[in-house]
């Protein structure tokens, strides 16, 4: 095959609709959140727990999908990598969630409740790390040095799009050496202190890794679907073929075995010891609504996506794909409000009830219009492929 | 093959071309299907993605044999596992239901992944490799040594229906092939006969076989005495019967903490009371088929060497203990349930306890019996009708 000069690609800016769009939604999901804040201030609170969660998955996963990259001198995924830089300046609006949070802290982490920590010596105990100064140190930290990797990671990508230097490529796979060990301790800090804390008694060491599959896989999907779409409606090079598709299909639909195996490991081990300690989580979950809640939790994340996405034509279909893409990413905002609301149905008092009214549209509202606006932000005024890379053309004419 | 003195033949099997990269082997492969081409082969170094869209093949059967064996290993395991553990032999492990599916589902992975593996990897031998058939007329040649290492070639065999020689060679020039080569197997090959009994091979089946086990046996057998392996045989733990040295009674079983009672022990209230038993105690289990077989049983076991088969006294131990009067007299059969509970929980004369023999329940499953024994020999006007 001849290998054109050019890379197919008219710089083109982004139109107004996605901003619109997800304008309307924030909007929309902003009002329903405010008046849920009125009405019952806890349950929103629990919501916002549930969006900030989220947010932070996708912008976890997009630097992750970044370093790796990097690291392994992904050919394939270059032309996608401006989707998923850009998607990781959801993390610049996560602090604003964690604020609005910062006022219910009590409501919210029993190991901050004076008359749990007397009550309960086991909870005590844990005071040591449990304890809100520490929690908020470790976690401005984490948030410090995440947003240091965001610069290294992706602006210098950015900036190398005017510069066309390729000594940036080296800095950037470097940076992402530095960055790996990092983000495996990130991500465990994050999900033990704003997701297992809730429960303060229980403990899985498989939690770090149980949030961590979900949250790769959500910005998988949400890097997905961009490319698919931004492809479509022709924005990025014309060189993009099914051959690049098929590596979103296939690296998907590993994740969602991956997934699988995770969460069903870290069930497998607690159900099987049935030690009081461990089983406490998944009593919780076994109330009522919330049993038929979590079986159908399987079913949505892994075998539906499973068993669309085995076939080889399904993995390089744009229409296939993009529906399963939408599908894993609502499959995560289900599996955290999973994680974080039976927490909130104890609290109350109502521990088989499932919380769902008209406040918890708010999840998804919010979640999508913060993604969509700050995506279409960023990405208006840059380019949608990564042009000064020196792999670009490597990347673009990539087959398997 | 080895030539011999047969008379050998030389006979053209196709002929080859040899690529240099991938794009140029898939587009070979698209001209060679586009003229009309049906039985010609690619052979690469490494799967190259595309060549199934190029050659135009068909969809391939192994997928859903793969899929038909999973689902069978699948489907097998889980049944398997059902039958053993639910079924064949049911044991409690863990306190977990017999047919726990959690547990289940990492062997049942493994065997679906093992059956869909090697079941494909025989029906693939068996279909594109006609086993036992182990020779291809490309083994051996010079062109096999380029594919399956860094070149790409095309055979297109004499045996096709459009196959012409001049043709194939211009078709392969004029897709930039620049090693087209005319590939020949001697005709003696199709005289030879696999032969799966030769002496050699045998011999060393058997001595793989010998070998084999005397691994397996020394390895379980003596392997597993010797130490380091023992070591966790012997760790340091106390053995119940065994004496210890850790604690000062020397005895390794700890006295129970004063007080302590044994999981479902009742105490009984009447122990120096005969009239209370006899008053407040009653039956309380029905004279079902269930509590007189077990009644039977038990009563068979620890009451008939000295009450007799029947309750008539009739000791079967010839008056080496003293023969106990029959369970007919009509004080036995007009005392109460709650009398006859007593002297069972804590003895009569030379009678003694069976309260450690017989359980609450088996006692009054025991009485029950005693009162059909009783009515069998004197039976009411009512029960002849």
């Amino acid at each position: 095959m001849m290998i054109p000069d050019d890379l197919g690609y008219q710089r083109k800016k982004l139109s107004l609709r996605g901003i619109l769009i997800g304008a309307a939604a924030l909007i929309v999901g902003a009002i329903i959140l405010g008046m849920g804040y009125a009405a019952d201030s806890v349950r929103a609170s629990y919501n916002v727990l549930v969006i900030m969660l989220g947010l932070l998955s996708i912008g976890f996963g997009a630097l992750f999908f970044v370093a790796m990259e990097h690291l392994f001198n992904n050919v394939w995924s270059i032309p996608f990598r401006r989707v998923t830089e850009n998607l990781a300046s959801v993390l610049i609006v996560v602090p604003v969630f964690a604020f609005i949070l910062s006022f219910n802290m009590h409501e919210l982490f029993p190991w901050l409740r004076p008359e749990v920590l007397d009550a309960d010596s086991y909870i005590r105990g844990k005071s040591a790390y449990l304890n809100e100064s520490f929690f908020w140190a470790r976690n401005i930290g984490v948030y410090i040095l995440l947003m240091v990797f965001f610069v290294l990671l992706v602006m210098r990508s950015w900036r190398q799009d005017k510069t066309k230097n390729p000594k940036t490529s080296w800095w950037i796979s470097r940076s992402s050496g530095a960055f790996l060990p990092f983000f495996a301790i990130a991500i465990t800090v994050v999900a033990v202190d704003w997701a297992m804390s809730l429960s303060p008694k229980w403990f899985s060491t498989m939690w770090g890794v149980y949030y961590f599959s979900g949250s790769i896989l959500a910005a998988l999907a949400l890097i997905t679907y961009i490319s698919i779409d931004l492809t479509e409606r022709g924005y990025m090079s014309k060189y993009i073929s099914p051959d690049h598709f098929y590596s979103f299909g296939g690296l998907m639909y590993g994740l969602t075995s991956f997934w699988a195996y995770i969460a069903f490991s870290q069930f497998l081990l607690i159900w099987y010891a049935n030690i009081p300690d461990e089983i406490l989580w998944f009593m919780d979950r076994s109330q009522g609504g919330w049993l038929y809640f979590g079986l159908a939790l399987p079913v949505i994340r892994f075998l539906i996506p499973f068993i669309i996405l085995i076939t080889k034509p399904s993995k390089s279909d744009p229409v296939r794909l993009k529906a399963m893409a939408l599908f894993i990413f609502a499959g995560h905002l289900y599996d955290l409000f999973y994680v974080i609301m039976p927490e909130y149905s104890k609290l109350i008092g109502t521990p088989s009830v499932l919380p769902i009214g008209w406040i918890e549209l708010s999840i998804p509202l919010v979640v999508v219009g913060v993604t969509m606006v700050s995506f279409n932000l960023v990405s208006r005024n840059r380019a949608m492929i990564p042009v000064g890379d020196p792999r670009i053309k490597k990347g673009l004419f990539f087959h398997l | 093959m080895k030539s011999s003195n047969v008379k050998n033949e030389r006979i053209l099997y196709g002929i080859s071309a040899i690529y240099n990269t991938p794009d140029e082997i898939l587009h070979a492969a698209g001209k060679v299907s586009d003229a009309g081409y049906k039985k010609y082969d690619v052979h690469t170094p490494y799967p190259v993605h595309g060549l199934d869209n190029a050659m135009k093949t068909d969809w391939p059967i192994l997928g859903y044999v793969a899929m038909f064996l999973g689902l069978s290993g699948a489907a097998f395991a889980l049944l398997f596992m059902y039958w053993s553990m639910s079924i064949d032999y049911p044991n409690v492990i863990g306190g977990k239901p017999f047919f726990s599916l959690p547990a289940f589902i990492p062997v049942t992975f493994e065997v679906t992944v093992l059956a869909a593996s090697i079941g494909t990897l025989f029906t693939m031998l068996a279909v594109v490799f006609k086993f036992p058939n182990n020779a291809h007329p490309l083994h051996d040649t010079a062109y096999m040594d380029k594919v399956s290492s860094d070149k790409y070639g095309i055979v297109i065999e004499a045996k096709d229906m459009k196959f012409d020689r001049e043709e194939v060679v211009d078709l392969f020039k004029l897709t930039g092939s620049e090693e087209i080569i005319a590939q020949y197997y001697d005709s003696e090959i199709l005289a030879t006969k696999i032969n799966i009994f030769e002496p050699k091979f045998v011999t060393g089946l058997i001595a793989m076989a010998i070998v084999t086990s005397a691994v397996t046996y020394f390895s379980l057998n003596v392997l597993m005495d010797m130490k380091p392996f023992t070591w966790m045989q012997f760790q340091k733990k106390l053995s119940a019967m065994e004496p210890a040295e850790f604690y000062d009674s020397g005895f390794s079983m700890r006295t129970p903490v004063a007080g302590t009672v044994s999981r479902g022990h009742k105490p009984y209230a009447y122990e120096n009371d005969p009239e209370g038993a006899n008053t407040y105690l009653s039956n309380p289990l029905l004279a079902t088929a269930e509590n007189l077989e077990v009644g039977q049983k038990k009563y068979d076991t620890f009451c008939s060497p000295c009450h007799g088969y029947y309750g008539e006294g009739d000791s079967r131990l010839r008056g080496q203990f003293p023969t106990p009067p029959s369970l007919h007299s009509s004080t036995n059969r007009n005392s109460t349930d709650g009398r006859l509970y007593h002297i069972i929980t804590v003895g009569q004369n030379t009678m003694p306890s069976y309260a450690r023999q017989l359980n609450p329940t088996e006692r009054w499953q025991v009485i029950s019996y005693i009162r059909t024994l009783q009515r069998a020999l004197n039976a009411k006007e009512e029960d002849l009708k």
